[in-house]
């Protein structure tokens, strides 16, 4: 008599009405506020054509938005990837006391206002902080200037890559890395061949989150910056001047390069989180196939 | 010689650079972080406390905390049903558009503020494609009410419920399910009494993780708010405003109450997190 199995974990299949009314409940709630935002941006930048799209990128003003963004970005990024691979290091591979603390103070940004986050630097080096009358004697503008953009920029990434990176390396251990001393490999070989293959995934995933909020950061940033156009307003700032002037289909251009960013940030980050995946199942295949 | 030849072995299995990584570590953190919000304090400290009391306690500043603290509850709960509602379906069944849907639920952390304020107010405005229709059936406004701060706000808080449940809800083993309802169990008591409360730690995180998200909201907020104050001006938006008078003193008060709101928020999720990861290591 052939054996038939019962049938397949019924307790764990919902009713019909519950499965459906989930999933329609989801999607109409994700459409309502993804998707449809989503394409908005991209139907107003075209609402009147290509050609008028393509104009809002030839006005002097946008340009120099987008190369003060890219600016930013190139510095903001860069700085915090060294601080958070040598966060993440410390952290991960050693023992000390108050290392909690340290961590929980590392993701002090992510709690503070944006808003705030660019009054401090305000209340710093603004003509009315503790270093303004000093800055001023000196001729060194930082608020409603460069400096400060990066400055704000800066503090809103700032623990992007480390928190990605501190606990993918807590779960690899130092194993690996111990062994390669032991082999010989000077520390840097050990950091190059041996650490970096095993984060580079996590890493590539806080970079490029990192990216997509120093390109669109706008609360801290705006605070900072003055909104000097041409000379002070990223492509964010410039958006909300364009659009506070009803020039939607320049507001909306702009926003759609930023759109942009961010479909790809997503696209990267499906990816390497996909490759993460794959990474610790291929080391725990072999327990999971018996379990 | 041989003591120390192993002295010299041991110490080579000890990962180098911790001093250089943890002295640039303090050193960045303090520069960046630790300095200018410790100078914020100074200055507010500077302010006296009775005109400190009186500048937070203005009725301005109290009907834009209302506004903030109150819209940004709602839109919390909002969340956590269909944050909640949103990691099942991801996680428990399989269907066509899944894994689109997954990647989409980060947008809110890839997009930038200023973009989803200015979209979210051309949709929501009484001519737009979603305004419109809800303006002609239940002649509601959202734009420029607090009902587009809503909107706002559960845009930015929606991936927080989603992605600290999702985890939590891989790692739940079916088999205490299959057990509850092999001893009688109906599907909604399995569902109360037994997913519920392993759930409930990462919930209460995705919770406060939007909320405190919610409430230094600025960027996706002004485009859609209408600020008006009194009814819907947001406190990060009157910090601005008080910035743009010149009124520092009042900026940097507020300010400081919105920094000690954060840290305490701050505190309480990583006690939470602490909580939910010992309730799933059970």
């Amino acid at each position: 008599m052939a054996f038939t199995p019962p049938k397949a974990r019924p307790t764990l299949h919902d009713p019909w009405y519950i499965r459906g009314g989930l999933v329609a409940a989801a999607i109409i709630f994700l459409a309502l506020f993804l998707l449809v935002p989503l394409c908005a941006v991209f139907y107003e930048a075209l609402q009147k054509g290509l050609g008028a799209y393509f104009a809002a990128f030839g006005d002097p003003a946008a340009q120099a938005a987008i190369r003060l963004t890219l600016l930013v970005a190139a510095i903001a990024v860069p700085a915090n990837l060294i601080f958070g691979v040598a966060a993440a290091w410390a952290i991960a591979k050693f023992r000390f006391p108050a290392k909690s603390l340290l961590v929980t103070l590392i993701d002090l940004p992510f709690a503070v206002s944006p808003v705030v986050s660019g009054l401090i630097y305000v209340l710093l080096f603004g003509s009315q902080g503790w270093f303004g009358p000093l800055l001023q004697a000196h001729g060194i503008k930082i608020i409603f200037a460069v400096p400060g953009i990066v400055l704000a920029t800066l503090f809103v990434t700032f623990p992007f890559i480390a928190r990605e990176l501190i606990p993918l390396m807590q779960a690899q251990g130092n194993d690996e890395e111990q062994a390669a001393l032991s082999l010989g490999a000077s520390g840097w070989q050990t950091f190059w061949r041996v650490t970096l293959p095993n984060i580079r995934w996590g890493l590539l995933y806080g970079v490029i989150l990192c990216n997509a909020r120093a390109m669109g950061e706008f609360g801290a940033v705006s605070v900072v910056s003055g909104h000097i156009r041409g000379l002070t307003n990223t492509i964010p700032l410039q958006v909300e001047i364009l659009y506070n002037e009803y020039n939607y289909v320049a507001a909306f251009a702009m926003a759609s390069l930023l759109a942009s960013v961010a479909l790809v940030t997503l696209l990267i980050k499906s990816v390497a989180e996909w490759r993460i995946r794959a990474t610790e199942k291929a080391s725990t295949n072999q327990n999971l196939e018996y379990a | 010689m041989a003591s120390r030849s192993l002295q010299l072995w041991y110490k080579r299995l000890v990962l180098p650079g911790f001093g250089v990584t943890i002295g640039f570590t303090v050193v960045y953190l303090s520069l960046i972080v630790l300095i200018p919000l410790a100078a914020t304090f100074a200055k507010a400290s500077g302010l006296g406390w009775d005109s400190f009391f009186r500048m937070v306690t203005s009725a301005r500043v109290v009907a834009s905390y209302q506004v903030t603290f109150g819209i940004s509850l709602a839109a919390a709960i909002i969340n956590v049903l269909f944050g909640m509602a949103t990691a099942w379906i991801l996680v428990r069944y399989r269907f066509p558009g899944r894994k689109f849907l997954d990647a989409v639920v980060d947008l809110p952390f890839a997009l930038p503020t200023a973009v989803a304020g200015i979209a979210l107010a051309a949709i929501y405005s009484t001519n737009g494609w979603l305004g419109k229709p809800i303006f002609a059936l239940t002649g509601w406004k959202i734009a420029y009410t607090q009902l587009g701060i809503l909107v706002a706000l559960v845009f930015v808080g929606l991936p927080f419920v989603v992605r600290t449940l999702q985890p939590v809800l891989q790692d739940l083993d079916p088999e205490f399910e299959e057990a509850a309802a092999s001893l009688g169990a109906s599907r909604f008591q399995t569902f109360m009494r037994v997913v519920a409360p392993e759930l409930f730690p990462s919930l209460l995180t995705g919770f406060a993780l939007a909320f405190a998200r919610a409430v230094g909201e600025y960027g996706s907020v002004v485009f859609i708010a209408g600020n008006m104050p009194m009814k819907t001006e947001i406190v990060p938006l009157l910090i601005i405003t008080k910035l743009e008078q010149y009124d520092y003193r009042g900026a940097t008060a507020i300010a400081v109450v919105m920094l000690v709101i954060s840290f305490v928020m701050l505190l309480l999720i990583n006690g939470l997190q602490r909580w939910s990861r010992g309730a799933n290591a059970r």
